[in-house]
C-alpha cells in the first residue's frame, strides 16, 4: 500500500514512508515480547496498547477507517487533502496551537493516507501523553476550515504531487500500471489523486468527507511505548471517551474486481528516461480477502522469489544470466480488498525490456511447474519470522503494523498467530500460489523507456 | 549487494550526527570496552530485546578515494558483502539470510560504515560474517561486475534527476578541486574504469584498527564483548594508510546557478557556511538551524514559503560538520513560475535571521523541543548504536549525553543572535533546476 506523508521528512527517514508489507509478532517474540492489548471505548473506538519500557517515550497514534478507495468517483485525492486540512485548527485549538505546542514540548508529529486507512501520529515523552490525546480527540470532531486556510494548503498538495509523480517517470508509469490493472476498484486511482480532480478540490469537500468519516466509532486508538494498558484505558476514557460518534459507518463496500482475463501492457516514453525500467502488477488476494493459508503462501512466495540476493528472480536473472541490475518482487497483503504482487527490474545495458520480461516470466513459469525446495522454504521463514522479533525493537514499527492491520479489516489475533501461521505453509502451497496467482492475465505489465517503438518494431 | 543508500548518505550522516540527545541517562548506560587485544567500543547493555545491534565506521571514506577514480569507497563498501573468507558471494548472502543477520556497508564522503543486525541465538553466525567481509573481502569479477552494473544504470537515472542534477552542480561549484567536489557514488565516465586492484587497494588502506569506531547495543557484557572484538576486528591492520585530507574552502558563494531541464517542478540546493561539530559555537547555531529551517512543522521557513504562500510542500535547512569543511544546507522543490520567489523569499530569511537572530520566544520554544524530544533518539536499539558510533567520531566525550541538555540550557539569546551572524551573513550558494525563469541567472551547464 502505498502511503502518503503530509511533510516530506529529511532524507534518511523518507524510506519509511515507502511500502510496508504486513509482517506482525511471531509466537517465539511473544514469549519475551509486548503484552498486547486490545479493548474498545462506549463509543466504539477501538484501542491497542502494545507496551515497551526501555526508554521513556510514547508513540500516539489515531487511524481513521477511511483512505482513497472511499472517495467518491471526481472527488480523488480527497482523503490525503483532508489529511493535510487537519492540522488548520478547531475552535479550541486555532491553527497552528497543535504544532506550536508539539515544537515546544519536544515532539514529534505527522500524518500518512493510503488507500485504506488515514493515520495521525505524535512521538512525545509519556508524561505529555494526556496532552497529545487532549489534542487529536479535539480535532476528530471539531476541525473548523476557512477557504484562507484551504487554499494555499491546496497548493502545497499539488506541489506535493509534483515532487512525488509529475517530475518522476517511474512514479507516473506507477500509476498508470494500477489504473490499468483496477478496472472497477478504486485501489486503481492513485492516493494523492488525479491533478485535474486535485485543482478542484474545495473547503466543502474536505468537510463533508470529513463529517461523514471521522468519528471515534471509525477510528482506532494505537499507543505504542512507556505505558500500560490501565493507564491508556483511563487517559482514553477521559479524551476520546467523551468524543460523541456522529456518523454511522456501514461496511465498507466498494466496487470489486472482475475476474481477470487480459494480459495487458502499458508503455510510457517520456525522454527523461536515461535508464529503462519494467514494472508488473499481479491482481492477488490480500490478507483480509485470501482463504485462509492463502495470503500466507504469497507473503512466503514473495520472499523466494524476489526478495534479496538470494532470490530466484535476482541470483537467476542478475547473478546468473545476467540480464538484470535489479529485480526483486513484494506483496503488498495489507489491503482491505484484493491487492498487489509486484514485481519490478532494471534490465542491463545491452538487455531490451521485452528479454528482461521473457526471462521474469520463465523464473516464474519454472517456479509453478517445480515448486521450491525445502531449503528455500525453510530460509524464507526464518527470514519472515526473525523480521518480526527485529520489529520489537521499535514501537513506531509496532504501532504502525497493528494500526495498518485493524483498518484492513484484521485483528489482532491475525496479527499474533501470524507467525506460526507463516511457519505451516508447505512447499506445495507455495507453487500453487505461484501457479493460481502470477498467471500473466492477472497481471500488467509497465515499460519505462525514452520513446516509443516506431511502427515497424511494434509489428514484429 | 548495493543497496538505495544514495541519496540518503549525506542526510543520514548528518541525522546521526545531529540526533544529539538529552535525557537518555535514565536507560543508556555507556560502558567503555577494551579488548584483551586493544579494541575498544562502546557498549549500552540491553538485555530485553533479543538482538544484537552493532555499528561500526572507519573514517576516510569517498574523501579517499583516487582522485581521477570517483566511486572507489562506494563500490568497496558495495561489495563488501559479497563475499568473504571460504565463502563466495552467493554461499555469503545464503549464510545471511539462513541465519536472519542483518549486515550493510555503505560510504559516505568521511566514512565507510557498516551495520550489523543480529538475533542474540545468532550472534557467533553474525559476528563471523562481519569478520570475514572486512578482514577477508573476496571482490571476486561476477560480484564487481555486478555492482558495477548497478552504479552504472543508477548513475544514468540521475542524469535526469533534478533533485541529483542539482546536488551534483552545488557539490562541483562549492569545492573545485577538492575531493567534496566529486560524487561519492562516482561517475559514468569513472566507474567503469575502476579494477578490482582499487578497490583491493582502498580496502586495505582504510579498514583499519586505529581508524575505527564501534557502537554495541545488546545482550552481551563487556567481557564476552571484548573477546568478540578481537575475533572480528582483530585481523585488521593496526594503521589505516590515509592520504591527508586539505581544508575544503566552500566558494561560489552569492552565486545562483540555472540548469534548464523540462519538469514542472523547480529543484532548488542551497548551503552556506556552517560550524564545525566541536566548535562551541555549534550548539547555538544547531537552535538557530532548527528555528530557520530545521526539524517542525514551526520553523520560519516552513511557514513562510509553505503554510502562508503554498509554493513548496518541502522546504528545509540542516547542518552539516564534515570533516574537511562545516556548511549549512537545505533545499526546496518549487512550482516553476514561482521558483524565483521562493528562492529570494528564502534568501531573504536567510539574511533577516543573519541580522537579527531569533526572538526570545522562539529561542525559548527551539530550547524546550530540542530537551524534550531527546529522548526520541534512544527508543531503538540501532539508533542507539549508531549514536554510539558518531559520539566517537565527534568526540564528544562518553558523558555527553547527560551533558547536552545542559550545553542547550546554557545558551542564550546574545549567544544565538552572534552566531546567526557568524554563519548565515556570507549567504549561500543556490543551485536550481528547471524550467528556467527568464531573470538572467547564470547558466551552470549540465
Amino acid at each position: 500500500m502505498i502511503e502518503i506523508t503530509r511533510r516530506l521528512l529529511p532524507a534518511a527517514l523518507v524510506a519509511s514512508t515507502a511500502l510496508f508489507t504486513l509482517l506482525p509478532i511471531t509466537d517465539a517474540a511473544r514469549a519475551a515480547g509486548p503484552d498486547i492489548s486490545h479493548f474498545k471505548l462506549d463509543n466504539g473506538m477501538e484501542v491497542v496498547v502494545i507496551p515497551d519500557r526501555r526508554t521513556p517515550v510514547v508513540t500516539h497514534m489515531v487511524w481513521y477507517k477511511v483512505g482513497a478507495a472511499d472517495e467518491v468517483p471526481g472527488k480523488s485525492g480527497l482523503a490525503h487533502f483532508l489529511e493535510h486540512l487537519m492540522f488548520k485548527g478547531t475552535a479550541k485549538n486555532p491553527a497552528g496551537q497543535f504544532s506550536k505546542t508539539l515544537a515546544t514540548i519536544g515532539g514529534q508529529e505527522n500524518a500518512f493516507t493510503s488507500s485504506d486507512y488515514t493515520g495521525y501520529f505524535q512521538r512525545v515523552t509519556k508524561d505529555r501523553l494526556k496532552m497529545v490525546m487532549e489534542f487529536e480527540a479535539d480535532r476528530m470532531t471539531g476541525l473548523q476550515l476557512t477557504d484562507d486556510a484551504v487554499k494555499p494548503e491546496l497548493n502545497v498538495v499539488l506541489e506535493e504531487q509534483n515532487s512525488r509523480v509529475a517530475n518522476n517517470p517511474a512514479a507516473k508509469l506507477g500509476e498508470d500500471v494500477a489504473a490499468a490493472l483496477y478496472v472497477n476498484h478504486p485501489y486503481g486511482r492513485p492516493v494523492i489523486g488525479w491533478r485535474h480532480e486535485i485543482e478542484k478540490l474545495d473547503r466543502k469537500d474536505a468537510i463533508d468527507f470529513y463529517n461523514k468519516w471521522y468519528t471515534p466509532n471509525n477510528a482506532v486508538l494505537v499507543v505504542a511505548g512507556d505505558v500500560d494498558a490501565d493507564e491508556v484505558k483511563k487517559l482514553a476514557n477521559e479524551t476520546y471517551g467523551k468524543v460523541a460518534p456522529r456518523a454511522e459507518i456501514g461496511p465498507r463496500i466498494r466496487p470489486q474486481e472482475p475476474e481477470p482475463r487480459s494480459v495487458r501492457t502499458v508503455m510510457f516514453a517520456d525522454p527523461r528516461v536515461a535508464q529503462p525500467s519494467l514494472q508488473r502488477s499481479y491482481l492477488v488476494p490480500s490478507a483480509h480477502t485470501a482463504k485462509p493459508g492463502e495470503s500466507e503462501a504469497l507473503e512466503v512466495l514473495s520472499q523466494i522469489l524476489g526478495s534479496g540476493s538470494n532470490s530466484r528472480l535476482y541470483s537467476k536473472l542478475v547473478m546468473e544470466k545476467p540480464l538484470a541490475t535489479s529485480v526483486s518482487a513484494y506483496y503488498l497483503g495489507t489491503a482491505l480488498d484484493d491487492t498487489r504482487f509486484a514485481i519490478s527490474g532494471t534490465p542491463r545495458a545491452d538487455v531490451s525490456l521485452k528479454q528482461l520480461e521473457d526471462g521474469i516470466d520463465s523464473v516464474i513459469a519454472e517456479l509453478a511447474d517445480k515448486g521450491v525446495t525445502n531449503d528455500e522454504l525453510e530460509r524464507a521463514k526464518v527470514k519472515l519470522v526473525a523480521d518480526v522479533v527485529y520489529a520489537q525493537d521499535s514501537q513506531a514499527t509496532m504501532a504502525r503494523w497493528y494500526g495498518a492491520a485493524l483498518t484492513t479489516g484484521l485483528t489482532v489475533e491475525d496479527l499474533k498467530t501470524w507467525p506460526d501461521r507463516v511457519q505451516k505453509v508447505t512447499a506445495d502451497q507455495v507453487r500453487d500460489a505461484a501457479k493460481a496467482w502470477l498467471d500473466k492475465r492477472r497481471s500488467v505489465t509497465g515499460y519505462l523507456v525514452k520513446d516509443l517503438p516506431k511502427p515497424e518494431e511494434r509489428r514484429s | 549487494m548495493m543497496r538505495l543508500y544514495k541519496t540518503a548518505v549525506a542526510g543520514a550522516a548528518l541525522v546521526t550526527s545531529l540526533a544529539v540527545a538529552p535525557a537518555a541517562q535514565a536507560m543508556t548506560k555507556i560502558e567503555r570496552v577494551v579488548s584483551p587485544g586493544g579494541i575498544e567500543a562502546w557498549l549500552v547493555r540491553e538485555p530485553s530485546v533479543p538482538l544484537i545491534a552493532m555499528d561500526f565506521s572507519f573514517k576516510g571514506g569517498a574523501n579517499q578515494d583516487p582522485t581521477d577514480k570517483p566511486g572507489v569507497a562506494y563500490m568497496t563498501a558495495s561489495t563488501l558483502d559479497e563475499g568473504g573468507g571460504d565463502l563466495d558471494s552467493a554461499a555469503f548472502q545464503d549464510r545471511l539470510e539462513r541465519n536472519a543477520i542483518e549486515l550493510s556497508f555503505r560510504a559516505s564522503r568521511d566514512e565507510v560504515r557498516g551495520s550489523l543486525k543480529v538475533l542474540t541465538e545468532k550472534q557467533k553466525e553474525g559476528f563471523d560474517l562481519v569478520r570475514m567481509a572486512l578482514t577477508a573481502p573476496r571482490f571476486d569479477q561476477e560480484p564487481v561486475e555486478r555492482v558495477r552494473a548497478q552504479m552504472m544504470a543508477a548513475l544514468k537515472r540521475e542524469t535526469t534527476d533534478p533533485t541529483q542534477i542539482s546536488s551534483r552542480l552545488w557539490w562541483r561549484t562549492a569545492f573545485p578541486g577538492h575531493p567534496y567536489s566529486q560524487p561519492t557514488n562516482g561517475t559514468l565516465q569513472s566507474v567503469p574504469t575502476i579494477v578490482r586492484d582499487d578497490l583491493k587497494s582502498y580496502a586495505g588502506k582504510v579498514l583499519a584498527r586505529d581508524n575505527l569506531k564501534i557502537g554495541v547495543v545488546g545482550d552481551i557484557d563487556a567481557k564476552q564483548l571484548g573477546l568478540v572484538l578481537d575475533q572480528v576486528f582483530g585481523g585488521l591492520p593496526a594503521k589505516a594508510d590515509l592520504r591527508p585530507l586539505p581544508p575544503a574552502k566552500l566558494q561560489s558563494v552569492g552565486k545562483t546557478l540555472d540548469v534548464e531541464l523540462n519538469v514542472p517542478q523547480t529543484v532548488v540546493s542551497f548551503g552556506g557556511v556552517g560550524v564545525p561539530r566541536k566548535d562551541p559555537d555549534f550548539i547555538p547555531a544547531y537552535i538557530v538551524n532548527h528555528i530557520l529551517g530545521g526539524g517542525s512543522f514551526s520553523s520560519r521557513l516552513y511557514k513562510e514559503v509553505r503554510e502562508k504562500r503554498g509554493l513548496a510542500y518541502s522546504v528545509y535547512s540542516y547542518l552539516l560538520p564534515l570533516d574537511a569543511t562545516a556548511l549549512f544546507m537545505g533545499g526546496t522543490q518549487t512550482r516553476g513560475d514561482k521558483a524565483a520567489e521562493s528562492v529570494s523569499l528564502i534568501e531573504q530569511e536567510i539574511k533577516q535571521m543573519a541580522e537579527n537572530g531569533p526572538t526570545q520566544e522562539e529561542l525559548d520554544s527551539a530550547k524546550s523541543y530540542l530537551r524534550g524530544s531527546y529522548a526520541l533518539n534512544f527508543d531503538t536499539s540501532t539508533k542507539i548504536a549508531a549514536q554510539l558510533v558518531q559520539l566517537q567520531l565527534d568526540d564528544l566525550g562518553i558523558d555527553y549525553w547527560e551533558r547536552r541538555n545542559g550545553l542547550i540550557e546554557a545558551v542564550t539569546l546574545a549567544d544565538v543572535k552572534r552566531v546567526a551572524k557568524r554563519f548565515l551573513e556570507n549567504g549561500v550558494l543556490v543551485t536550481m533546476v528547471g524550467r528556467l525563469p527568464a531573470n538572467g541567472a547564470k547558466q551552470g551547464g549540465g
